[in-house]
């Protein structure tokens, strides 16, 4: 199969030093394996998540993503705009979408982006990493690939809120999407069934100004797993993992649970079962370790 | 664009106010109060007024009871609501306008720590133009002051041991950090674009 080319939008969380450069390391890995090329759009910039409303208003915050768009625009064209990002992903599809749905604010848009010296037509297919596996790979070519099976590990599929709403992936539905679940039987391992909080709220960006309310979500995400006998959590979003697994010891405390359930995204499960290391899979960066994953990693 | 101006204006139409004003406002009026919003959010317990409740309480003209709220700060961003309005409202949009107008016109709860949060996310991206998690998080441990924040930071420790230790924070970023590098290309966007809104709204 030729070289895939995307043009690639990484988002803050991908940084390096940043809460998510894991995943972008995992993604790494899983990408040169599938030979797919990464571009990063030069130079973009934050796309203010769905937290920026208050100091940022409509336009303010839609010409954010416009800038990426246009970028990717002027440096990639004809490559569709992939993000691993949740809320990269929806605030770039989102506002591309807004933007065209109204021409003054597309005017208005275009005479702000004139300043950094950039136009928008506003045509590119913006899309989740996840779309690129199932839509332009396919669970049977994803799965000749696999060269260590995830034998005998049990799995949630956390899609959560930004990977499934309002968008969502082509032909699942909103409230009982299976391709994580599909994922994780292609990597031979087993899926949760019925996982009830599968689509739940972690309360997102809230999880750091009302981490009383967010931790009680979290504590039912957790809770619902380790109902289906989980082993682990799985999910494509950096703000899920990060919110369902770096507070556990805090909800322990609190409400006298003894929680220690690793939170991977599905590029490690990926990298691992593709045959890769520790480190190329990026279990180096899971808080709490992923030890069924490090043991067939080492083998 | 002040609150008592708008208060002139609009008289006892607040409808017609946050049709005109707020970010998607507009669909307000296409709420049949059917209630799927409040029942699918999953900080529903915590609003004072949930969101079928607000739409009902624009029309009925409480204007201050609406604008003053902690209702809409309470907005995950999950798209329940949107993926589930039989009207296909785009409540989250529709909150964020809210919570952005009471802001503008000085009406949102200070207090409210989402109000909080949400400023200094933005002031903190558009600064560089990229998000610098360290100092956004020790920008909110301490947005309570000083005591407050070392306590928060106390609880916090363990938290950002793991991320330390994982190679996700980096406590060189409290020298600057990431950013792009068309700093002045991208802030004069931001200024036309902030220029071009202010102008709309104040027509």
């Amino acid at each position: 199969m030729a070289k895939k080319e995307y043009s690639f939008y990484p988002g803050c969380s991908s940084q390096k030093g940043a809460s998510s450069i894991n995943y972008l390391r995992s993604v790494e890995t899983m990408c040169e394996d599938l030979d797919v090329q990464l571009n990063t759009i030069p130079d973009w910039n934050c796309c203010s998540a769905s937290i920026g409303y208050n100091g940022g208003g409509e336009l303010p915050r839609l010409v954010l993503s416009a800038r990426n768009i246009a970028l990717s625009e002027k440096n990639h064209p004809g490559q569709d705009i992939v993000s691993p990002c949740a809320a990269c992903w929806l605030g770039t599809r989102e506002s591309q979408e807004r933007l065209n749905h109204n021409d003054s604010l597309m005017a208005e848009a275009n005479t702000a982006l004139k300043e950094a010296g950039l136009e928008l037509e506003g045509k590119k297919d913006v899309r989740h990493m996840v779309e690129v596996l199932i839509e332009d790979f396919g669970y049977d070519a994803l799965g000749a690939k696999v060269k260590k099976p995830l034998n005998d590990i049990k799995i949630a599929g956390y899609v959560g809120c930004q990977t499934n709403r309002p968008f969502g992936i082509d032909g699942e539905s909103f409230e009982n999407p299976k391709y994580l679940d599909k994922l994780i039987e292609t990597l031979g391992g087993e899926p949760v069934e019925n996982y009830d909080k599968k689509v739940s709220c972690c309360g997102g960006a809230l999880a750091f100004s009302e981490p009383d309310k967010s931790q009680a979500l979290i504590k039912d995400i957790i809770e619902s797993a380790y109902d289906g006998g989980a082993d682990m959590i799985v999910t494509p979003c950096p703000v899920c993992q990060m919110n369902v697994e770096v507070y556990q010891d805090q909800i322990n405390a609190k409400y006298n649970t003894k929680f220690k359930m690793p939170v991977v995204y599905y590029s490690t499960l990926i990298s691992v079962a593709y045959g890769h290391n520790a480190k190329d899979s990026a279990l180096d960066g899971q808080v709490i370790r992923a030890k069924q994953l490090e043991e067939i990693a080492a083998k | 664009m002040s609150n008592t101006a708008m208060v002139e204006k609009y008289r006892s139409n607040f409808l017609k106010e946050v049709a005109e004003n707020v970010e998607e406002g507009e669909w307000v009026r296409m709420c049949m109060q059917c209630g799927v919003c409040s029942g699918s959010c999953p900080m529903g317990p915590h609003w004072e007024h949930p969101p079928q409740e607000l739409f009902m309480m624009i029309r009925a003209n409480k204007r201050e009871e609406v604008l003053s709220s902690s209702s809409m700060w309470m907005c995950t961003s999950c798209y329940n609501c949107i993926a589930r309005c039989p009207r296909e409202l785009p409540i989250t949009h529709i909150m964020h306008g809210l919570a952005h107008y009471a802001k503008r016109l000085g009406l949102a709860p200070k207090e409210n720590p989402t109000n909080k949060f949400s400023q200094r996310f933005w002031d903190n991206l558009t600064k560089t133009g990229r998000v610098n998690e360290l100092k956004l998080g020790l920008s909110l441990y301490f947005m309570n002051g000083f005591v407050e924040g070392i306590k928060t930071a106390l609880k916090m420790k363990d938290v950002g041991m793991g991320m330390l230790k994982t190679g996700r924070m980096n406590p060189l970023e409290i020298l600057g950090g990431h950013g792009v590098k068309d700093k002045s290309g991208f802030q004069a966007m931001l200024k036309k674009a902030q220029e071009l809104e202010a102008a709309r709204v104040d027509k």
